[in-house]
């Protein structure tokens, strides 16, 4: 059975040039960067080029990024930095749509006094710019806002909402992993204080990421130790790592109009055809602006978990804002915060595509996609229920 | 990805009895779509009074699918009173096994069965019995102390899996907690106020006695060190040393291991509090 891979927001296909890259620094050139001798030191050139190349991608200055071990440790790094660097300050402000690692940690700081202000999505999974703006004073530590939603796609209005946020004193970081390699990005312009990034979502390695620090912003190392990283992330430097997501930085910049257009063109066929052969399926997010490879598509009256496994089946991989896959029992925090009822927060699947996407492969999705959900509409009660036209549950809650 | 048993992945992937019985003796529903599952059950008897036929309907995951299959399996060809004694883990037996995470699925198949029996034998709906503790999936104090104690369930990821309940916002956690704490606090505290009543100096005595034999050993290991100030009625004033004084998780310790040590030794009534130092 051929793999027909549609999570790519899980992480992406390490791309061949990107393993081949690597590679030596395995084998021949297993030094340490820090090390006197040319044969370790000699490294510190590999890492330079690799820096220059992740800057590229998103209009820096190479000595503005500082490596990680990826997304997650670049925002709570970003975090903690910002909050140590400005202890008086006892606000901090992020959305309600977040990825786990930003989501978490915020709660994390609620938990120890800190006022966190969450703010709200509409129903397309926009933000409401106004509540944000309204929640600042000078007590505000830091924004995080992501870029662009996992689960949805929906891309947040950095531009607009940097201006306004700088304006005001008030540091500005992004969670882009989902953003960067899938939007042109370009921090001369679009001026955020600092920005996480993971290489595993452009197809280079996992394990390696970086953290953009705009010069000027005020740093504190989460991690200390060694003087790696000019002092600012101690720990021997991952170079084939490094290495790697430098490789496919660079790769990333030549496939932005590949995913902008082909890509996008394929994820428009597959919800188009989806929409006309599926009744009762809708697009979350649908009416927002959004990354050009992801959709997420709420299947009402069916489950998540047994939509992917039955998918499982034909090997078509893809994810699910359901509660059943992720160990918790509501469903997507995304998709309620959107207010998609339940009828269709429980059925929706997240499918996300790449430069590696074929349109025989999203053929044989819109082909096989319908029957999954008559067959699971057949065993639900309440397909039976609506179709009679007397579906009693709260569609909302 | 959850593991499933290969008969849990076959009853989902071919379930048995889907759909619907016209003219049902039986019919029992449970779940909704806003907990993510829920089961309707149908059954018709022979002249017998034996399960002639069994048939579901479920919106829910795998293993909600392959327990509700199970469960017509299991009951086709039984008494009223022989499927009446089938419990969640003869569902979870059948299957093989289920995930801790998906307990709740057969949890969900027994209580429609009983529905189904009950709405044949003309039983009116069990009026919800209790307090709603977890507001995310109205489940009552009853139901989660029913299945604590059947389930002999310590904790409250367990007391998640069997009933979902604690598995939302996560505000009821302290709640049922404390109801673990009452089940099975109980027998403790039958064995602690069946000795006579301490007087002020005996009870003193199993103070200090308690916090050397017991209590310091632990805290030492840690490089800490507890200290008696003084006894007044119930409430005992200690003062934590070492490692522990300034340590946050101290406040943890006297709580959970000072002065639940102590409620188990010597009365069930203690408060410990913190002196400064």
């Amino acid at each position: 059975m051929k793999t027909i891979y549609v999570d790519n927001n899980a992480t992406t296909k390490t791309a061949p040039e990107v393993v081949e890259a690597m590679l030596p620094y395995f084998t021949e050139r297993y030094g340490n960067a820090s090390s006197m001798h040319s044969f370790g030191g000699g490294l510190i050139v590999d890492i330079r080029r690799a820096r220059r190349q992740v800057a590229d991608l998103i209009g820096a200055q190479a000595e503005e990024i500082l490596f990680t071990s990826g997304g997650t440790e670049s925002d709570a790094t970003a975090i903690r930095a910002a909050v140590q660097s400005n202890p008086a300050k006892r606000h901090i402000v992020t959305t309600r749509v977040e990825h786990p690692a930003i989501k978490n940690l915020f709660e994390e700081f609620a938990k120890n006094g800190y006022r966190v202000t969450f703010v709200p999505v509409d129903c397309e999974g926009r933000l409401d710019q106004e509540t944000l703006l309204g929640s600042l004073d000078d007590d505000t530590a830091i924004v995080s806002i992501m870029w662009a939603n996992n689960e949805t796609g929906v891309i947040n209005p950095m531009d607009d909402l940097s201006r306004e946020i700088r304006s005001r004193g008030i540091v500005l970081h992004t969670d882009a992993v989902q953003a960067v390699g899938k939007l042109p990005i370009d921090l001369a312009r679009t001026k955020v204080d600092m920005l996480s990034m993971s290489a595993h979502k452009f197809h280079g390695p996992k394990g390696i990421g970086a953290l953009y620090i705009r010069k000027g912003t005020k740093f504190k190392p989460m991690v200390v130790g060694g003087h790696q990283e000019g002092g600012r992330r101690a720990g021997t430097e991952n170079v084939p790592g490094i290495v790697g997501m430098g490789k496919a930085s660079e790769l990333a910049m030549g496939y932005l109009e590949d995913l902008g257009g082909r890509v996008r063109a394929l994820r428009d066929k597959l919800e188009k055809r989806l929409m006309a052969t599926v009744p009762r399926a809708m697009v979350n997010g649908g009416g927002a602006e959004r990354l050009p490879n992801t959709t997420s598509i709420a299947f009402e009256f069916v489950e998540g978990e047994a939509i992917l496994l039955l998918m499982n089946e034909l090997g078509i991989c893809a994810s699910s804002g359901s509660a059943c896959t992720s160990g918790s029992l509501e469903p997507s925090h995304v998709l309620r915060a959107m207010g998609v009822p339940f009828t269709a927060a429980h059925g929706s699947i997240r499918f996300s595509l790449s430069h590696y996407t074929t349109e025989a492969e999203i053929d044989t999705i819109v082909a096989e996609m319908p029957p999954i959900i008559e067959r699971l509409r057949q065993m639900s009660p309440f397909w039976k229920q609506a179709q009679e036209g007397n579906l009693t549950q709260p569609a909302t809650g | 990805m959850w593991e499933y048993s290969e008969k849990v992945k076959e009853h989902f992937l071919h379930p048995r009895n889907v759909g619907a019985i016209e003219n049902a003796d039986g019919v029992g529903e449970v779940g909704s779509l806003a907990c993510g599952d829920a089961l309707t059950l149908y059954f018709k008897l022979d002249d017998s009074g034996r399960i002639s036929d069994a048939k579901f309907l479920t919106f829910g995951c795998a293993s909600a699918i392959a327990s509700s299959s199970a469960l017509t399996e299991m009951i086709i060809g039984k008494t009223l009173e022989e499927a009446e004694r089938i419990t969640n883990e003869d569902i979870a037996a059948y299957l093989g096994e289920l995930p801790k995470e998906k307990m709740h699925c057969s949890v969900m198949g027994q209580e429609a069965l009983e529905k189904a029996i009950a709405n044949y034998r003309g039983e009116a709906d069990k009026a919800v019995e209790g307090n709603i503790i977890c507001e995310c999936f109205g489940i009552t104090d009853r139901e989660i102390e029913k299945t604590v104690r059947e389930h002999r369930l310590t904790s409250i990821e367990d007391v998640t899996g069997y009933l979902k309940a604690g598995g939302g916002c996560g505000k009821c956690h302290d709640n049922i907690q404390a109801i673990m704490d009452r089940v099975f606090g109980q027998p403790v505290r039958i064995q602690a106020a069946a000795p006579k009543a301490l007087t002020n100096i005996q009870k003193i005595r199993l103070i200090e006695d308690t916090l050397e034999r017991e209590i310091k050993p632990a805290l030492h290991q840690d490089g800490g060190d507890i200290e008696l100030v003084d006894v007044d009625g119930v409430r005992v004033m200690v003062r934590l040393r070492g490692t522990c004084a300034g340590c946050k998780a101290s406040q943890n310790t006297l709580k959970n291991v000072v002065e639940a040590k102590l409620r188990e030794l010597v009365t069930k009534d203690l408060i410990v509090e913190e002196v400064a130092t």
